[in-house]
């Protein structure tokens, strides 16, 4: 328990939690100790019940653990609820400001309360200052009771609000009010549940996606953003502005070197960065599922007009508008085929948001040099958590691949330009950009047939050997996206286990819980569609294989079989859709069935022992 | 095939100022059908373009899906073109030019790709004052799909198959106007002397150009009864005023009579002169534009030439305000921050 546990915060939306929660999980990472803090969210605005829920794992498990050791709950509407989440032998740390009825109380976990609000009204006199205010008080009760060093929240404090003092003076008083109400009614700190500092997390970063994602794309040299705003990745589009807001703006003459769009929707949005990139500049949209299915018939015009396009599809709960506020991984069928016709387009699964930030750059590179669209999958999970992650890395000496574009010099040598003449036999032509050369190298880009020299036709053997062109061009492009990634120095076992995205916090975490177990696993993390040989090396050399993803259907199997003509009876899936992250238990428990025939143990859940603090009320 | 070129040509055809004939801004032969309204708006640009001595690799002609929308292959062959999807092509062009401003961008659409499954992106590249030179061949139904009524077809107006149109029409010059659109004319494909010189200042015309042309179906819509016919326009055809465009840095030699004429400077020095002025209608007058439409509208009238000019307009980079070297030329160094900058970053977030 020492390092280990899970917390769970009970808010109502938007009375100004957030930021309290995020400096308790911040204040834990400064102490050298892993954290994952995720938020659970409702789809409005204010006033219905959103969570904040932070694992801390000395090991570093940053996945989604079942289990709530500790709950705080200053929301009244979902008491019953959170009271009946605590694990057996946990605590529940409440507003006492008003009793807790008694039918909820139960035997089995610890009541402590703190009269926030009291607190707060004896000592502020602004209203609004008592509802913020409220929460610094149990920023405070719990930093008491789980040990976490003072002089680091005041730091943090100090730096949140930085320049206006009479903010940090309050909070200071705030969290001391916690602290000493915590420390006169209850043992403190828990003997059990309680942090102490370590120095787990290294030079690690603690970011959202989302923010990674729009960084990246200021350093991938993205000067065209169009967007239509979507939860979950509407906060990539923000963070994207905000950064070129600051890093982009021409030193010189004070103007921009980029522009946003917001479009009116998203066929537009999409619409805007074909042209952009059509023009010669580079161009990105964010969106969700909905936003995929809008995009369909741009995409296959990008992908038949050979088009470099970026986007980036933040996934949440479908089908339709699903669960907004939810995460999953089940756009992968929609967006690998996306478009009528015979359509695949290029994916990237990045897993935190170093990685991000880097397949931005990527993204780029491979759109260009490609000349289609790549789509980045991530999701609800690693856009709108904080994710810890290594820090973002950026080389000096990379040189942005723009792919075979031809300039004015290299068109005046060329006899007769071909923007669809397979010159190199990779599938991938050459393209010129509009405005370069007067006389050369202009050319008509249309979704219709066309020969190699962009001319409409609608012969047949013209039709299919451009379609031949751009299989080869798929071919080609399982060489180029970044390859997968393989845990273990050689094979182990003749069980494997694929997984990609963000599923990879908690299937690490399974393997090593099977290992313990007795059952060890190879394991690959998949980081790109098309496939790459080494996928298929990998299901070939495993008598069983379980692919652990996130949506119902088992999207990612079935891209996995209709791609690498795999033996279906070979692959088990392994499926979380609830809209919760997936968790390292569920993986564990289904594949120790598969392969034992029968549940393993139980995990973790071992009780947090004798009651050590006692409510005094 | 609407035109059969003639195979001699004179090997003294003039030459515009760049030196370039009028045959270096022809494009592809046309497979429209032969009569269609289209090939003469097509024919129109060309020779706009010749005159204008524009260069034709820096202009950007971009259209969506439709016969109207095919024509971009018929003019302008030195010049990137992008047939893109159906109503669709406004955004397209947005994000070209967010890419590149200093290029010309000529957009080709029709009524159907316009006024119904595009009217969204239209009306919204109307609201960013996006810079471009926006032609709507309008026939009032969708030719390339045979012939089914559009939009814009006049409630009552009779198609090929006898059938009376039974909704009302979509104004795309009073739409355009409602939606503040900067610069807005009408004009008829049969009518050379006007198209012209409107598509030179449209083309001049730093912001959104809306021509909507009345560019008659031969195959579905050119019957009688029909109100897009050649000649149910030709004879209800009213102009605003006769219209002279002068180009930038060009002596001005006609002589107009004070009163009945005004003298309209663009953006970049030229000149729209207007006479024969209709009463009461100032073309830099938003409410006498409004009148005027109104007002020809109750008379049945189609009213042709220039409706609306802002002169003052500010186009969408300038709102944005963008750098003035095209985003496409700015390099890594300008756009990339550097890891100095990303440790920075990163040390923020710990
Ligand atoms: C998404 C989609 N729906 C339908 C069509 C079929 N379609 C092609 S052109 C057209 C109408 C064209 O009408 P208009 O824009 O008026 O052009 P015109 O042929 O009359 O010049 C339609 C419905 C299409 N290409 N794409
Ligand atoms: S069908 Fe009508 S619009 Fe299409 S080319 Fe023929 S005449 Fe022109
Ligand atoms: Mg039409």
């Amino acid at each position: 328990m020492l390092n280990d546990f899970v917390i769970r915060f009970a808010n109502v939306n938007g009375t100004g939690s957030a930021s309290a929660n995020t400096m308790f999980a911040k204040a834990i990472f400064r102490m050298g100790i892993p954290v994952s803090p995720k938020n659970i969210f409702p789809s409005n605005i204010q006033g219905l019940p959103t969570w904040y829920e932070v694992r801390v794992s000395e090991k570093g498990y940053l996945g989604r653990r079942e289990g709530i050791d500790l709950m705080l709950s200053v929301n009244p509407q979902s008491i019953p609820k959170d009271i009946a989440n605590v694990k057996p032998g946990g605590y529940f740390l409440y507003d006492s400001t008003k009793d807790l009825h008694k039918d909820l109380l139960r035997d089995d976990i610890h009541f402590l309360g703190v009269p926030m609000m009291q607190l707060c009204m004896d000592k502020f006199a602004d209203p609004r200052q008592r509802q913020l205010l409220k929460n610094m008080v149990y920023v405070g009760a719990i930093a008491a009771l789980i040990d976490i060093e003072v002089p680091v929240l005041h730091q943090i404090i100090t730096e949140q609000f930085k320049g206006k003092e009479k903010l940090i003076t309050a909070n200071f008083e705030a969290l001391e009010m916690g602290i000493q109400y915590a420390k006169e009614h209850f043992q403190c700190p828990f003997p059990h549940l309680r942090v102490e500092r370590r120095d787990n997390v290294g030079d690690w970063i603690l970011m959202d996606g989302n923010s990674a994602c729009g960084l990246g794309a200021v350093y991938a040299g993205a000067t065209v953003l169009a967007w239509y705003p979507i939860t979950p990745s509407t906060s990539l589009a923000d963070a994207f502005g905000k950064y070129a807001k600051k890093l982009r703006v021409d030193p010189h003459t004070g103007k921009n070197n980029y522009a946003i769009v917001q479009a009116e929707d998203e066929l537009a949005a999409i619409g805007m960065v074909i042209g952009a990139n059509w023009n010669g500049a580079r161009s990105f949209t964010a969106t969700s599922g909905p936003g995929i299915s809008l995009m369909s018939e741009f995409l296959g015009l990008a992908y038949f007009a050979e088009i470099p396009t970026v986007l980036v599809d933040v996934q949440r709960g479908g089908p339709s508008t699903g669960m907004p506020t939810r995460t999953q991984q089940s756009d992968l069928i929609a967006a690998a085929y996306a478009s009528h016709g015979d359509t695949k387009q290029v994916l990237l699964f990045p897993s935190t948001p170093a990685e991000c930030f880097e397949h931005m750059t990527t993204a780029f590179d491979l759109a260009e040099q490609l000349q289609t669209p790549v789509l980045v999958m991530t999701d609800l999970d690693l856009g709108m958590n904080d994710n810890m992650s290594p820090p973002l890395h950026w080389d000096d000496n990379k040189v942005y691949q723009r792919g075979k574009v031809l300039d004015a010099e290299a068109l005046e040598k060329i006899e007769r330009f071909g923007r669809y003449l397979d010159v190199d036999g990779d599938g991938i032509t050459y393209r010129t950009i509009p405005g370069t050369h007067p006389t050369k190298g202009s050319f008509f880009t249309r979704g219709t047939s066309r020969d190699e020299y962009a001319t409409y036709t609608e012969e047949g053997p013209a039709y299919v050997r451009n379609m031949d062109k751009l299989a080869r061009k798929w071919e080609t492009a399982k060489t180029y996206v970044p390859a997968p990634e393989f845990y273990q120095q050689e094979k182990q076992s003749n069980v494997g286990m694929i997984f990609f995205g963000t599923t990879t916090y908690a299937a690490l975490e399974a393997k090593d819980l099977l290992e313990e177990q007795g059952i060890p696993l190879d394991v690959m993390r998949v980081k790109a569609f098309p496939f790459s040989d080494a996928v298929k090396t990998f299901i070939d050399e495993h008598e069983r294989v379980f692919v652990v993803e996130q949506n119902r259907d088992a999207q990612f199997k079935s891209l996995l079989i209709n791609e690498l003509g795999t033996d279906s009876s070979d692959l088990y899936s392994i499926l979380n859709y609830d809209g919760f992250p997936i968790t390292a238990d569920l993986i564990r428990q289904k594949i120790f069935k598969n392969l034992v025939g029968k549940l393993p143990p139980p995990f973790v859940p071992e009780k947090i022992g004798p009651p050590g603090a006692e409510s005094s009320e | 095939m609407t035109f059969v070129r003639p195979v001699f040509r004179h090997p003294e055809s003039p030459k515009n100022k760049l030196g370039y004939t009028r045959k270096f801004y022809e494009g592809a032969l046309s497979t429209l059908c032969a009569g269609c309204g289209h090939d003469s708006v097509s024919g129109a640009i060309i020779q706009a373009c010749f005159e204008m001595a524009v260069e034709p690799h820096r202009v950007a002609k971009l259209s969506g899906i439709g016969c109207s929308s095919k024509t971009p292959t018929y003019f302008l062959a030195n010049s990137h073109g992008f047939n893109s999807v159906h109503g669709r092509m406004p955004s397209v062009a947005t994000g070209a030019y967010l890419a590149n401003r200093d290029l010309m961008y000529i957009g080709v659409s029709g009524d159907g790709d316009s006024a119904s499954i595009g009217m969204g992106q239209f009306v919204h590249a109307i609201r960013r004052n996006l810079n471009i030179t926006y032609i709507i061949m309008n026939n009032g139904c969708y030719g390339l799909t045979k012939g089914q009524d559009s939009a814009t077809a006049d409630k009552g107006s009779v198609n090929k198959t006898g059938a009376a149109n039974m909704y009302n029409a979509i104004d795309m010059a009073g739409l355009a106007l409602e939606l503040g659109a900067t610069f807005i004319a009408r004009s008829f494909s049969g009518d050379k002397e006007q198209l012209i010189p409107m598509i030179k200042a449209a083309m001049s015309h730093p912001g959104f150009a809306l021509i909507d042309v009345v560019s008659p179906c031969v195959t579905f819509n050119n019957n009688v009864g029909s109100t897009k016919s050649y000649d149910y326009t030709r004879e209800h055809m009213e102009a605003t005023a006769a219209v002279d465009f002068v180009p930038m840095m060009t002596e001005i030699t006609t002589e107009y009579n004070e009163g009945d004429a005004v003298t309209v400077p663009l953006h970049d020095g030229s000149l729209i002169h207007l006479s024969k002025l209709a009463k009461d209608w100032d073309p830099r007058d938003r409410q006498s534009a409004v009148n005027r439409l109104y007002q020809a509208k109750a008379q049945g009238e189609i009213l042709t030439g220039l409706i609306y000019i802002d002169t003052e307009s500010r186009d969408l980079h300038s709102i944005l305000h963008t750098t003035e070297q095209p985003l496409n030329l700015v390099e890594q160094h300008q756009l990339c921050p550097g890891s100095t900058v990303l440790e920075q970053i990163n040390a923020g977030l710990r």
